[in-house]
């Protein structure tokens, strides 16, 4: 590798990590500032313009608390808890192809971490790794309430990872492979994976959900439940690891929902814009300021999806235990299976579109349903309103 | 038997297909949400912008002085027998010859201790008194306070400078105004 090649591709490496932890910083901040939208409140305005400052004074405030290992915990596991958590929210942006190439002396580098044949496969390695992060930190802590929110975390992450894999294949049939930057090149332009996938959109967004452990799937730290949950017995910069990874990993996953179903850097009317670049600004420019304004692209769609989540997490109230595993067993598994199957048939028969026969069918029965049903008395109509 | 008007009977028939699915009841959900989002937020941002009291507030007392300067209360104690929260204490003493400018009346209130911590703010001490000399302030809030001795107010911090006099409202009280 030349030395330019290489320098670029560190710089980019190194971008890539340092932007995943300051957007995952920032995101404590937005979740603060959106909840309190969301809520007709202001939000933290009083740590530099905005609130801006306040993720620092959140971090400062975290490192100065007392830092405290329960004396009957097991002191190595406890330390490790945190840390893996931290470490496999890390890992996993490195294959995350945040833009198209550069072009350094005539060599094109890509805009991403590393781009390894198995890249899909590596994401759902590491992110089932995090739920060890949860499982001995819970353990560890020799506390009952830790010990049950760790054995809801891993339960749940086993249950909603089958439904995961299953909605995922159905984009492996299209796409042929298991690289993430050759399923983002497939979608080139408007040929987004949701216009032929929107089934297993929806449920690989809801199985997302529960892996970061947020809203409505957050029984590992169920308060009402279980006090903190896999994390009551930690404090200071620990418990800041703990819910620092929880937002790395909602960054990491709107960056893998933006790549699988919306097309990652891609954007309509991107060819358009390279050329007219190209053409005002030479090859090498052109082709980098394009490849630029890819990537704002995509961070503008992980943007979306992490305000998404926070959204969703403001809105809708907890499962249940026996509804969240219902749902995941008896719901979206079989969904997922009979989209495999459609989709499978669909792309015998040569078209991608078959899956939207899954929702229309399922809008039409609920339609049917619906207006054969009877209705719902006044009162409790203005219920569901209100 | 039918308690209050916003009762409503509850429907326990079985949910459709499309309630069951949950997304439509999501997806209604989060456009409520999100209208909140945009909507104007009420909060006022307490120290640079304040909120207009009641014209009835009843804020920290003061112990009025007269048109002259001299103290109004005459240590009668019916503002201590009135207080429900029993927050008043005083000890009484004789005005001295010479002490004229300073006392209205022969007797005055020696020490004259409010325990902020146990009153409730009823004002039946400004109620109760002949004098029109105890006054809940109406623009004055009791202040926050770090040490327990902090929180009962002697004479030093009640009575009222003379050039910084309290409006509390005493005409209707006197006809005079200060
Ligand atoms: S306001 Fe009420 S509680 Fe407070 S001192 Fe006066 S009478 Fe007592
Ligand atoms: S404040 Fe009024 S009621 Fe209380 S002792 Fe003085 S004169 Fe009497």
């Amino acid at each position: 590798m030349e030395l330019s090649v290489f320098i670029v591709k560190s710089i980019i490496i190194l971008a890539v990590f340092g932007v995943s932890l300051l957007i995952a910083t920032y995101s404590t901040w937005a979740e603060r500032k959106i909840a309190a939208f969301l809520q007709d409140r202001p939000g933290p305005n009083r740590a530099g313009i905005f609130g801006l400052l306040q993720p620092i004074a959140d971090a400062g405030k975290m490192f100065f608390k007392e830092d405290f290992i329960p004396r009957q915990a097991n002191k190595w596991l406890f330390i490790a808890g945190p840390s893996l958590a931290m470490l496999t929210a890390c890992m996993t942006s490195a294959v995350v192809p945040f833009g198209d190439t550069v072009l350094v002396n005539g060599a094109e580098v890509t805009v991403q971490g590393i781009d390894i044949n198995i890249g899909i496969l590596y994401v759902f390695g590491v992110v089932s790794l995090g739920v060890y992060g949860v499982m001995i930190g819970g353990w560890a802590s020799n506390n009952k309430f830790s010990l049950l929110g760790a054995i809801r975390a891993a339960s749940q992450n086993i249950s909603y990872e089958l439904a995961m894999g299953l909605s995922i294949i159905a984009i492996l049939m299209m796409s042929g492979s298991l690289s993430l930057r050759t399923i983002v090149e497939q979608q080139h332009g408007m040929n987004w994976n949701i216009f032929f996938q929107p089934v297993g959109f929806i449920i690989f967004l809801t199985c997302a959900f529960a892996e970061c452990n947020r809203t409505p799937f957050d029984l590992p730290e169920c308060e009402t439940e279980l006090i903190g949950g896999y994390h009551t017995e930690y404090s200071s910069m620990k418990l800041g690891f703990y819910l620092f990874a929880e937002y790395i990993n909602m960054f990491v996953s709107s960056a893998v929902i933006a790549v699988l179903y919306f097309g990652g850097y891609n954007y309509p009317g991107m060819d358009w814009v390279r050329e007219s670049l190209i053409g005002g600004l030479g090859l090498n420019w052109g082709h980098n300021l394009a490849t630029l304004v890819g990537t704002m692209v995509f961070f503008g769609k992980i943007f979306f999806f992490i305000f998404f989540f926070m959204w969703v997490r403001w809105t809708l109230p907890r499962f249940r235990y026996d509804q969240l595993m219902n749902l995941g067993w008896k719901g979206l598994i079989p969904l997922a299976i009979l989209n495999v199957v459609l989709t499978g048939a669909g792309l015998l028969a040569g078209t991608r579109l078959l899956s939207w026969v899954l929702i229309l069918g399922v809008v039409l029965v609920a339609t049917i349903q619906a207006g054969t049903a009877r209705k719902r008395t006044v009162a409790a109509g203005r219920l569901s309103k209100v | 038997m039918k308690l209050t008007n916003r009762s409503r009977k509850t429907d326990k028939s079985p949910m459709t297909i499309a309630e069951r699915l949950y997304l439509p009841a999501i997806a209604s959900g989060l456009g409520t949400t999100i209208k909140h989002f945009f909507q104007k937020k009420p909060t006022i941002q307490y120290p640079e912008q304040k909120r207009e009291f009641s014209p009835v507030f009843r804020g920290l007392h003061v112990l009025k002085r007269d048109e002259q300067g001299r103290e109004r209360c005459t240590a009668c104690g019916l503002c201590a027998v009135a207080c429900p929260a029993e927050a008043i204490t005083m000890i009484a003493g004789e005005r001295e010859p010479g002490q004229e400018h300073l006392y209205r009346e022969e007797k005055y209130a020696e020490v004259y201790e409010i325990n902020m911590l146990r009153c409730i703010f009823c004002g039946l001490c400004e109620e109760a008194c002949p004098k029109a000399a105890i006054f809940l302030q109406p623009d004055k809030i009791a202040p926050a306070f770090y040490e327990r001795d902090e929180v009962i107010f002697g004479k030093d911090r009640l009575v009222e400078k003379m050039d910084d006099r309290a409006s509390v409202g005493i005409e209707k009280y006197t006809g005079v105004k200060s």
